[in-house]
């Protein structure tokens, strides 16, 4: 058995970024995710396992020391909420672009604008689609419980560094502010340096040696073709990523006449919507995407034989619902149900939502 | 002896006086004719040289004229966002804390769009050493007005000249770091004699000496000339530097401790 705590999703975060042997986290106060950097300074992961950590003046600064570090080759993060991930949008797009790994945390509040600092899902478009300038990805994981946020860490570095791509932890405030028992992941020791020179040694600007060519981490090329040439690669990492990553859950799918598709806390909030729709006689189930990019498109796609109509749940005003539709291609109905702004929905008016769409009522 | 016979007998070991460095790459510069940014490459270049660093040394490289530094000087290189490379010098001196980070960075650059990624890197006196190029305006882009340019300065967006009542006053930027306590060393230099050059290279010495010693960020700025945006010949250029940039920048170490 391991060690198994009962823990904020934030605080997970932290004492999960320690334990995987992450070298520094960068990052700016904001809410509802400050807990997370709080945790790291109250833990003292400098003392333990030498981790840097640092207060930013900025949202910018902090992702640009994580683009400072990702070029030495080390395992660095930030994390933020909405408006934050916002700033941080330039030193994202540059990570892209430069093919350095991070991990980046965005604990969702509503917007636009300032918004609100209660729970969204309203970034969707910004983690998938973009947020940033130019044709790039991000590997974005969906935590659905305490548990993921602390897996997820973990998972998140190791494939930002198997691709060489910036990875995001999507979650929101509800997942970053609720406890629940979690069991933490076991210590890993940070990489040595000359660890980092045998995985690396090709990119990291760990300072040049007489035996190679010097390392220049640079997202520039003002010759087109050659730039046209690097987007290609891009283009290839993205399709292997989604050869290879896909990663979804499927709940009470197998006599589903009907299906929710959802992410993170609309997903919790489908599995309650799936049990009251079953007392009423109405056989939902729920398919779960655990990787927002790579999309679970084929899970989808297979499911349209079986199933009358889909609804997609997300605290927004239908984000995601359009990947839904890209998958389904007009094969099935398609509905969007959310509630945004920071008010979540209930399981009573998602199983209503299921109803008037398509059951009549 | 033909002349040719005789030249290539001058041109021997015994009789070097003067080589270029091996940090120096032969990668041709970009540079305008009459720009600073190539002596000062030397400068630096012939210190890390001097100093045994190049194994341990990263640089920092803007946005700007000098966003290619990488392709000149024989070290490892992070190329960063406008503004932002004392935000990627200060991860990378702390995660490292054995390696030589410097930043090099325009008045753009740092001035404009990077102030306060340098102000907060300096006010936590990063272990880092900071190249400050100050030529008043800027030259990538095709000459538009910097938070240095000169009063009355004309640049392609101040075509009247700089009228400061409405676009504020040249910024001084060692002077404003200088209140820190973060910052160590701080001083303004030039590099249009052979004179200056020399005094620049004990300057950047210093800097990296620091860095070794953990003592905080050292910040070098180096007034120098843009020909190409200020429209003049390079001669021109020295001249107007020395008569213009001279008396508002003035030279010296503002801060040694």
């Amino acid at each position: 058995m391991g060690d198994i705590r009962l823990m904020k999703g934030n605080e997970v975060i932290a004492e999960a970024a320690i334990r995987c042997g992450c070298d520094g986290y960068f990052g700016y106060p904001i809410t509802p995710q400050s807990e997370i950097m709080e945790t790291l300074m109250i833990r003292r992961p400098e003392l333990e396992t030498g981790m840097v950590v640092v207060q930013a003046e900025s949202e910018v600064a902090a992702i640009n020391m994580v683009y400072g570090g990702a070029s030495c080759g080390k395992k660095v993060m930030t994390s933020s909420s909405s408006p934050g991930i916002s700033l941080k949008a330039e030193g994202i797009t540059y990570l892209a672009g430069a093919e350095l790994p991070a991990l980046i945390v965005n604990i969702v509040r509503g917007g636009p604008g300032l918004g609100t600092i209660q729970p969204a899902q309203s970034d969707y478009f910004q983690a998938v689609k973009g947020g940033g300038h130019g044709d790039y990805k991000l590997i974005v994981l969906a935590p659905a419980s305490v548990q993921e946020m602390n897996d997820f860490v973990d998972l998140g570095f190791e494939l930002s560094h198997k691709y060489l791509n910036p990875a995001m932890i999507l979650s929101d405030g509800v997942i970053g502010q609720m406890m629940e028992k979690v069991e933490l992941s076991e210590f890993k020791p940070r990489w040595t340096e000359e660890e980092i020179i045998a995985k690396s040694g090709t990119w990291a600007t760990t300072g040049k040696t007489a035996d190679r060519e010097r390392n220049i981490s640079t997202s520039l090329d003002l010759d087109s073709a050659k730039q046209e040439v690097f987007n290609h690669k891009l283009q290839a990492k993205y399709r292997a990523m989604e050869e290879n990553e896909v990663r979804f859950e499927k709940i009470d799918c197998d006599d589903a006449d009907y299906l929710f598709v959802a992410y993170g806390s609309s997903a919790r909030i489908c599995q309650k919507a799936i049990e009251l729709a079953r007392e009423k006689g109405i056989k939902v189930g729920l398919l779960r995407p655990i990787t927002l990019f790579p999309y679970p498109t084929k899970a989808i796609q297979e499911m349209l034989g079986q199933v009358k109509g889909i609804l997609s749940v997300e605290m927004s005003a239908g984000q995601m619902v359009e990947d839904v539709r890209l998958a389904v291609n007009g094969k099935v109905p398609v509905e969007h149900y959310g509630r945004y702004g920071g008010i979540i929905p209930t399981p009573d008016e998602v199983v209503e939502a299921l109803e008037q769409n398509f059951l009549g009522e | 002896m033909t002349a040719t016979t005789e030249l290539k007998n001058i041109i021997s070991e015994e009789n070097v006086v003067y080589k270029k460095t091996s940090v120096l790459l032969d990668n041709e510069m970009h540079y305008c004719p009459g720009c600073t940014h190539g002596v000062i490459h030397k400068a630096i270049a012939e210190v890390i040289d001097e100093m045994g660093i190049q194994e341990k040394t990263v640089g920092v490289s803007p946005v700007g004229c000098s966003v290619l530094a990488y392709n000149y000087l024989d070290i490892d290189w992070q190329q960063a966002a406008h503004g932002r490379a004392p935000a990627l010098a200060t991860a990378t001196s702390r995660l490292m804390p054995d390696k030589y980070v410097f930043t090099y960075q325009g008045d753009g650059d740092l001035a404009s769009i990077g102030c306060a990624e340098i102000m907060h890197a300096c006010n936590r006196g990063e272990s880092i050493v900071v190249f400050f190029v100050n030529n008043a305006i800027y030259g990538m882009t095709g000459g538009q007005m910097a938070p240095t340019t000169l009063e009355g300065q004309v640049t392609a967006t101040s075509p009247y000249g700089r009228d400061c009542h409405t676009t504020g006053f040249p910024m001084k930027m060692s002077e404003m770091v200088a209140m820190l306590p973060g910052t160590r060393f701080v001083t303004r230099e030039s590099a249009e004699t052979p004179g200056a050059v020399r005094k620049l290279k004990k300057a950047i010495r210093k800097g990296f000496e620091n860095t070794r010693e953990d003592k905080g960020i050292s910040f070098i700025e180096i007034v120098g000339t843009c020909s190409s945006g200020w429209k003049m010949s390079p001669v021109q250029s020295n001249v107007w530097m020395k008569e213009n940039m001279f008396p508002y920048y003035p030279l010296g170490t503002l801060k040694d401790e």
